[in-house]
């Protein structure tokens, strides 16, 4: 009796070294690292300025190895032996380098090549205990909406003009509202904008001797607004990111309009809102004529690599800028080709229409203008050299299509190459374009001493209370209690397997969660314990009280846990950053600990009384022996 | 074994609970929650000095740059100063304010942590934490009503709103402050006190089926005094590494520890006498726990 059969001992066995496994990542500590990228995604990394980087390094007694390089070139890492001379490192890599190249600080992890082979990977550590900047951004959904309004509007004045219907157009009240003075021309509008815009809801109003007419924005259509106006400013904030160089950065959608970005290892958060927040914008002129005086153009070179070095001549007049473009949206015109669909507000259609009009057959350039930043390094007066950072426009071409008739609000970009082009230059057109305003709603730094100390307590707290338990359950239990501490250990590892695999952030209310788990995973023992020791002062047999014991006690601890994990799971739901890592540390924990207390405890007790005659357990009882008839005092 | 009374004794257990509720929910009315920058949004920001910090100075330098309702205090050590702005200063208010102190002192400042939260956040956490509160709560209603009995359900729901009000109530009392941590030790709670519940529940439903020719008051003592031994370790256990976080974690899950200790300990006694006196209040008897199919077997033996 009390005999697991081989195959569920190996079982057990196998889950838990799997969980060693895939825990053991988390043993190797990670080397303080660089990593090199190019500024621009065109540029390689090769051996060459690899090597410009070690000679500098060596130059300044720092320490380094390791040195690779990775992503086809794109990358290279170069480990340092002293993680104190991390920040010197990165400030002299970056003034050998030059701007072309951005140098951010990396944890490159030492998982041994076996471990790396099966999958293992140490937890990423949460902002709380590596130290960084978590932003939360906010998409302006009314100014988005209100855009969108605006373009309906414009779009429904041009083309009752075209169709020469009278009536007046104005936004009102979050619709917009047509007014006519007779029926006819109202149901010739209400056909119009059916054709142009179906997707708008019509009402036709009577009032007095107007005829009004109110196309009203659907919750459907303004709900894909506010998805559009939140994608375009997750791409963008993407391409800044990189910008930043920052090594495993994070950017994600948060609910219906909010961004989160998360930024290990970075402290200047002046820095990085400056950039994350700055704007780009578009500049339209046209090309210039081969005579015109050079007081009067300007040479841009082309942004895109394929036209690497090429150049045109642009007017120094400004069209319209960025702000004037409503949208831009890749897509293929009537002959299947590749075009892109600009639409304008209104100012900027009646803009594009008045230069346009006399210059068909010329050519018109687009240019994206991003703010960049060039360092020089000045003494300061105590002699030491500081970096000093310059801001100015960069200005490149996009493209220089040939205006084939008078433009409007509406027009296309066509005679692209192909569709990724097209979706290329649409992106760049929208990053360009003032998307919706985002605001900074949530800002939370933390500096490095403070993450680093975090790690420590959290560690500290975890090995002190494990120690109280388990010097309490083995006081108390005597073997049992040994069993459950083993059980208790094996869950610990378990559960770090799990979380690894995973990819779980490990965050400080994540090791609370741990800690709790802890406490509260030797409940499923404590119960079965206690249902042993009942048995045994109700007279049964040991090996019957170990089996009826467990048994019985499962059916309370299924219940028990399933419940905690209800709550577990809402805790998920609702909460944000570390309240969600303390979530998922408490749900697999309660998992894991339902395995190592149910099926672990029981091959261990079954391996030390299973199968043969035994006359008393060694399970504690206040003291006393327990086991036989005596009546336990509780 | 000697069955411990404890139900005799309910009625002292009934006046502590509703004096401790009805302490709670006044303090709470009257003092509120010392609501942390989670919840009211503003900007909080932590320094170390490379020694001893001048609070006075620190103090008059804001007022000098004209921070209004700037509360400072030390944090932890003498060395490491927290300083709270309200809501209404600009998300870029806490560098610079940094760079104000580190101009108005010799000593080296360490910046630790910026947190700055905006006031539209604040409303909807706080919103979201009390839905999800109640979510919970209805969730586990019914996991139980399922699994029981609708009687065990109310016992058990009871109990936990008693420990999440004494726990709020103690936060409200003692004037800790309330940020989201806690919250979601008290969420932690809820988990944690149903456990308790539902292991004396299931004894209790067991031995009303098992245990004749005794009254519900006795089931729930018999009940109650098998569970007892398990229902303190278990706590013990959890209590040792709460103590463990309290002591060692730090002062970022000091507020998290301390809910879980009054939590975890309010809510071993709530489910032996909250639980468990609401089941008595309620007439809870052996036909709410009876086996379905055993009743019908029962009315089969009564056809002639």
């Amino acid at each position: 009796m009390n005999r697991y059969p081989l195959w569920k001992n190996v079982l057990i066995l196998l889950v838990v070294a799997a969980g060693f496994y895939y825990a053991a990542p988390n043993l190797y500590a990670p080397d303080p690292a660089l990593q090199i990228a190019g500024a621009s995604s065109s540029q390689q990394i090769d051996e060459r300025i690899l090597g410009r980087a070690e000679a500098a390094l060596t130059s300044s007694d720092i320490g380094f190895f390791g040195e690779v390089l990775q992503d086809q070139g794109k990358t290279a890492l170069i480990r340092l032996t002293d993680r104190e001379q991390q920040l010197r490192a990165q400030a002299v890599l970056a003034r050998a380098l030059g701007d072309g190249f951005i140098v951010a600080l990396n944890l490159a992890p030492t998982t041994p090549d076996w471990l790396v082979q099966g999958g293992a990977a140490p937890m990423k550590l949460g902002l709380d205990l590596s130290g960084g900047v978590h932003f939360k951004l906010e998409v302006d959904i009314a100014a988005a909406t209100e855009r969108k309004l605006a373009q309906y509007e414009s779009g429904i004045k041009k083309r009752l003009r075209e169709e020469r219907i009278r009536g007046r157009v104005s936004i009102d009240g979050g619709q917009v509202a047509m007014q006519f003075r007779e029926e006819a021309d109202r149901e010739a509008a209400r056909r119009e904008v059916v054709d142009l815009y179906p997707e708008l809801f019509l009402d036709r109003v009577d009032a007095g001797d107007d005829w009004l007419l109110y196309a009203q924005v659907t919750e459907q259509t303004m709900a894909e607004v506010v998805d559009y106006a939140v994608a375009q400013n997750l791409t963008t904030i993407r391409n800044r990111v990189n910008e930043l160089g920052v090594s495993e950065p994070l950017v994600q959608r948060q609910g219906r309009n909010r961004i989160v970005v998360e930024l290990p290892g970075i402290q200047d958060t002046a820095e990085a809102k400056r950039i994350l927040g700055k704007v780009a914008n578009l500049e339209f002129r046209l090309v210039a004529e081969a005579n015109a005086p050079i007081s009067e153009r300007q040479r841009f070179e082309y942004r895109s690599p394929d036209r690497g070095g090429m150049t045109e001549w642009l007017e120094r007049d400004v069209i319209i800028t960025g702000e004037s473009v409503a949208n831009a949206q890749a897509g293929f015109d009537q002959n299947g080709q590749p075009n892109v669909m600009i639409s304008l507000d209104g100012e900027g259609g009646m803009m594009m229409s008045r230069a346009t009009r006399a210059n068909v057959k010329r050519r018109m350039g687009v240019l994206f203008i991003e703010r960049k930043y060039r360092t020089r390094y000045e003494a300061d007066e105590t002699g030491e050299e500081r970096p000093v950072r310059i801001p100015y426009d960069e200005k490149l071409l996009l493209t220089a299509p040939v205006i084939q008739s008078a433009l409007g609000a509406q027009f296309q970009i066509t005679g692209l190459d192909n569709p990724a082009e097209a979706s290329e230059l649409a992106l760049m057109l929208r990053a360009g374009a003032l998307a919706a305003p985002i605001t900074f709603v949530e800002e939370r730094t933390v500096g490095p001493s403070l993450g680093a100390e975090n790690i420590q307590l959290g560690m500290k707290s975890v090995q002190v209370g494990l120690a109280l338990v388990v010097l309490f359950m083995v006081a108390y239990y005597r073997v049992f209690g040994v069993a459950a501490v083993v059980a208790l250990s094996a869950n610990l590892v378990l559960l770090v397997g799990i979380m690894s695999l995973l990819g779980a952030t490990l965050t400080l209310p994540g090791i609370a969660g741990i800690v709790l788990t802890v406490g509260m995973a030797v409940d499923a023992n404590v119960l079965i314990f206690a249902r042993i020791r009942e048995e045994i002062n109700q007279g049964a047999p040991p090996q019957t009280a170990i089996n009826n014991g467990f048994d019985r006690a499962l059916v309370t601890i299924l219940d028990a846990n399933i419940t905690t994990l209800i709550v577990a799971i809402i805790l998920y739901a609702i909460g944000t950053g570390p309240i969600k890592g303390f979530a998922v540390t408490l749900s697999v924990g309660i998992v894991t600990s339902m395995f190592s207390a149910i099926m672990g405890t029981r091959a261990l007790v079954n391996a030390v009384y299973g199968g043969r005659r035994v006359r008393a357990l060694s399970i504690g009882g206040l003291g006393r022996p327990a086991g036989g008839l005596t009546e336990t005092a509780k | 074994m000697n069955v411990i009374p404890f139900m005799r004794w309910r009625w002292v257990a009934v006046g502590f609970s509703a004096a401790a509720m009805l302490a709670a929910i006044v303090s709470l009315s009257i003092n509120q929650l010392n609501w942390g920058l989670d919840f009211t949004g503003g900007t909080l920001v932590e320094v170390a000095y490379s020694d001893t910090a001048d609070l006075g100075g620190i103090r008059s330098t804001l007022d000098r740059e004209g921070y209004d309702g700037a509360i400072v205090v030390s944090f932890g050590t003498d060395r490491d100063v927290l300083v709270r702005l309200p809501d209404g200063y600009s998300d870029q208010q806490g560098a610079i304010m940094v760079d104000k102190l580190r101009s108005a002192t010799d000593m080296d400042i360490e910046l630790r942590r910026i947190e700055f939260v905006g006031p539209q956040v604040g409303d909807e956490l706080r919103d979201d934490g009390g839905i999800a509160m109640l979510t919970a709560l209805g969730l586990v209603m019914l996991y139980v009503a399922f699994r029981f009995q609708i009687k065990f359900a109310l016992g058990a729901v009871i109990a936990l709103a008693h420990d999440v009000i004494f726990t709020l109530g103690f936060f409200s009392l003692t004037g800790l402050e309330f940020d989201l941590t806690v919250l979601a030790a008290l969420l932690a709670v809820v988990g944690y006190s149903l456990n308790d519940t539902i292991v004396v529940s299931d004894r209790i439903r067991e031995n009303l089926r098992k245990v004749r020719r005794a009254s519900p008051a006795e089931v729930i003592d018999i009940s109650l005094t098998e569970t007892l031994g398990r229902t303190l370790v278990t706590s013990l256990t959890t209590l040792l590494v709460l103590v463990a976080l309290a002591v060692f974690g730090g002062e970022m899950i000091f507020g998290f520890a301390i809910a879980l200790l009054v939590g975890v300990t309010v809510g071993t006694y709530s489910s032996i006498y909250v639980s468990a006196t609401t089941l008595l209040q309620l007439d809870v008897s052996k036909d709410d726990v009876m086996v379905p199919e055993k009743e019908g077997a029962d009315q089969e033996g009564l056809l002639p």
